[in-house]
């Protein structure tokens, strides 16, 4: 009760964010999950981490509806006939958008909106207003940073005017991914990093890699998530390794009792979760979504995520001096290799009959960490500060990135002068994509957006916020916490010459 | 087997030529200008052994009558070569080819190509051609970063192995120039022409050091010639900055922003179609 009145007197939150907080309070008042004891205990000591999203999943955390379905059939429950022209594209993606649901109750994934909006554009400037006026709209009323839209592979002339109305608008909603493969056409990749370079977005997406782990209909939803289009995923449960390498206290005992103890507990939460979520909630029964084929249950899986890497690593090595440490030694690195292959075995061995779409296993996911992370690093990240040379980075990065199909990225910052050469840029996302990075997050030094685990937030909107006023966008005071606790402004930049 | 003295490579340059560069500095130059900002680079080592003592961490040795740098212990605070009287570093190496293609080979997945830079790289020019010829065999571009202060038989010499070339051009006033570097500009304004017959002149660069030189008379006449040449050749204009410049230059003024903004209009008003302010 305490919760529920401090929501509704909190003068920072908007009204909207007030009900959302509300909602939130009243799934939690509720306890409908047979969560077995020794699965509450690891979550008690914050070794097993739900994430927040309730006690009682109503809906699959993350959806990727396919919307190349809607827009060629319109939609009989929202009353819509296929659109013909841009400004119905626009209007009728905006009106389903709102019926798309999420932990946040914002869409996390809007579609390849290239593909989607290009059959639309005549004329180019009719097309770029209704396109600007499409993503103000999403930025002002989608109010959170996990509202995530892709692009590409191939050049588009939609594709060239989202990001052009990127630049010009500098919007944090939505979060954009560009899929890039070798051959995307090389002026539209430069253009995108140009882009990147002004707005911290797009990331680069490795397409060849993701294609070959989910087939081509794949999306990148939430914060930087590789998930099936026309599915998603039920639900996101995450590992600290930190926590769980500190219980466990040396190496053997870590790899041989402590991962399948606490894998095997993880997968336990996940099934719970998944299983009331089809079984008992009702919601692919009632969804107008499933009912119109814009999602199926069988194109829905789940995210095993872990986080705290690197302090797992350094602990169980005692690696105190930076020559020892996870991310410049060899040793390090292997012994990192190792535990996710451990781990990725462990799942693995572990089948879930409602994850038809991914072999019945469930995926690895890095997580990127939640705001109230203080000693653990995100995923399989570099800590930050410790960060090596860019080339050496990326190296690192590139070993792990293969292991984790449903999201991992790696934040780079670059100085202001790579603004005069965007193809720096591009060759070093080539060679790291070559290597094996899946996801290439990058963003220019003064920029205003700000990468703050994979979602963008506004540094000038932090300082609102921090002066006690109130944000149009939820993520604010997430970033706000993240930056305040994590010491995001102490990344790496990489010098130029 | 090709050596060369290798003040230092870096892997990955964003302002060393078109996209992500490898730079390969060779250690040596034929100019002396009072603002360099790499003067470590203009000498040879002479093994004196000042520098053993500056350094805090033992990384410095004297072994046979030279000075050895043991790359592993080095901090790299560069107190060896403040220490320094002749304009140089022990940090120079005596590297063959395949010692650099070695360096080439882990970066190439991320690189455009290689730039060889200075010191004044065409001294070692050898090392250059062959180092330039095993590059292009790699599938890498080649680019050259010189002063220009070299006869055109080295660009003959270099031909086709060499893809494109930036060259300094410091200041257009003769007197000025022999001040300020020790030689005249006659074969650098020449080199500049050759090179962008050849097609072969990537990006002129000239330094902005107000209170030393005429810096609207140069970027106005060196604007003329590149727009006269070939309007699409680059011309890069540098801010002087105080870093890592020796003491007799150290209290040089920076330019300003509005300079910068002035010179550079003063450049595209002469024609040149790409001018770039770093």
């Amino acid at each position: 009760m305490n919760n529920t009145i401090n929501t509704i007197k909190n003068q920072t939150l908007t009204y909207q964010q007030k009900v959302m907080q509300l909602a939130r309070e009243a799934e939690n008042s509720v306890q409908v999950l047979d969560i077995p004891q020794d699965v509450k205990e690891y979550m008690d000591k914050g070794i097993i981490c739900d994430m927040f999203e309730g006690n009682a999943p109503y809906r699959p955390r993350y959806i990727l509806p396919d919307y190349h379905r809607f827009m060629k059939q319109g939609s009989e429950f929202l009353e819509l006939q296929p659109p013909k022209d841009i400004w119905e594209a626009v209007n009728y993606l905006l009106i389903l958008y709102k019926h798309v649901p999420s932990i946040t109750s914002f869409p996390v994934f809007l579609g390849e909106l290239d593909q989607l909006l290009e059959p639309f554009i005549d004329n180019e400037e009719e097309a770029y207003k209704a396109i600007k006026l499409f993503l103000t709209h999403i930025d002002r009323t989608l109010t959170d940073s996990f509202v995530h839209a892709n692009i590409g592979p191939k050049a588009t002339k939609a594709g060239r005017l989202i990001l052009k109305a990127e630049r010009e608008l500098k919007n944090a909603v939505p979060n954009l991914t560009l899929k890039y493969s070798k051959d995307s056409e090389k002026e539209f990749a430069l253009e995108a990093i140009t882009t990147g370079l002004e707005v911290s977005k797009p990331y680069f997406a490795n397409h060849q890699m993701y294609v070959k782990d989910f087939g081509e209909g794949y999306g990148t939803a939430s914060c930087y998530n590789g998930l099936p289009i026309g599915g998603g995923s039920y639900t996101l449960v995450r590992l600290n390794l930190k926590k769980l390498a500190e219980e466990a206290g040396n190496l053997e005992d870590f790899i041989k009792i402590y991962i399948p103890r606490a894998v095997q507990r993880m997968n336990a939460l996940i099934d719970v979760r998944i299983r009331f979520q089809v079984e008992e909630s009702g919601f692919f029964e009632s969804s107008f979504l499933v009912e119109e084929g814009l999602i199926q249950q069988d194109r829905f899986t789940a995210m095993f995520g872990m986080f705290g890497l690197a302090q797992c690593v350094n602990l169980l090595l005692n690696a105190k001096v930076q020559e020892e440490r996870y991310g410049h030694s060899e040793k390090a690195m292997t012994l990192g290799y190792d535990i996710v292959k451990t781990i990725e075995r462990e799942v693995n061995a572990h089948q879930n009959p409602y994850c038809n779409v991914t072999g019945n296993r469930f995926l690895l996911h890095a997580q990127s960490g939640i705001s109230a992370d203080v000693e653990e690093t995100a995923g399989c990240r570099i800590p930050i500060g410790e960060e090596p040379e860019l080339l050496d980075h990326i190296l690192h990065a590139a070993k792990f990135h293969p292991l984790f199909p449903s999201g991992v990225s790696d934040i780079f910052t670059f100085e202001t002068t790579a603004r005069n050469n965007p193809e720096f840029i591009l060759d070093i996302i080539q060679g790291a994509m070559e290597k094996g990075l899946r996801m290439f997050a990058f963003s220019c030094s003064d920029n205003d957006l700000m990468r703050i685990t994979g979602y963008l937030v506004k540094k000038s909107e932090m300082k609102k916020l921090k002066d006690g006023n109130q944000t149009l966008h939820d993520t604010v005071a997430l970033g706000l916490e993240a930056v305040e606790k994590q010491n995001l402004f102490a990344r790496r930049v990489t010098q130029h010459d | 087997m090709t050596k060369a003295n290798v003040h230092k490579i870096i892997p990955f340059s964003a302002v060393d030529g078109p996209g992500n560069r490898m730079v390969i500095f060779l250690q040596g130059c034929n100019f002396d200008c009072a603002y360099c900002h790499n003067p470590e680079t203009i000498a040879l080592c002479n093994h004196c052994a000042i520098c053993l003592k500056a350094c805090p961490y033992d990384a410095l040795a004297w072994e046979n009558g030279k000075v050895c740098w043991n790359e592993k212990l080095c901090h790299h605070c560069d107190h060896c070569i403040k220490a320094c009287p002749h304009t140089s570093s022990p940090k120079v190496r005596e590297m063959n080819i395949e010692d650099v293609i070695s360096h080439m080979e882990k970066v190439k997945p991320f690189i455009s190509g290689i730039t060889v830079s200075g010191g004044e790289c065409t001294l070692q020019i050898d090392f250059v051609k062959a180092l330039f010829q095993r590059a292009k065999e790699m599938g890498l571009t080649t680019f050259l970063d010189t002063n220009g202060f070299v006869s055109q038989d080295a660009f003959i010499f270099l031909g086709d192995d060499m893809d494109m070339a930036m060259v300094d051009l410091k200041t257009w006033n003769e007197e000025a120039h022999r001040e300020l570097t020790g030689k005249d500009n006659t074969l650098v304004l020449q080199s500049i022409r050759y090179l962008a017959e050849q097609h072969k002149l990537y990006e002129v660069r000239t330094v902005i050091v107000p209170g030393l030189l005429d810096n609207h008379q140069t970027v106005k006449m060196v604007s003329q010639l590149l727009s006269a040449l070939d309007q699409n050749i680059r011309y890069k204009l540098i801010r002087f900055r105080p870093m890592g410049v020796r003491k007799k230059a150290a209290s040089l003024e920076e330019p300003s922003d509005i300079l910068m903004e002035e010179l550079s209009d003063i450049a595209r008003n002469e024609g040149c179609k790409h001018v770039i302010v770093v």
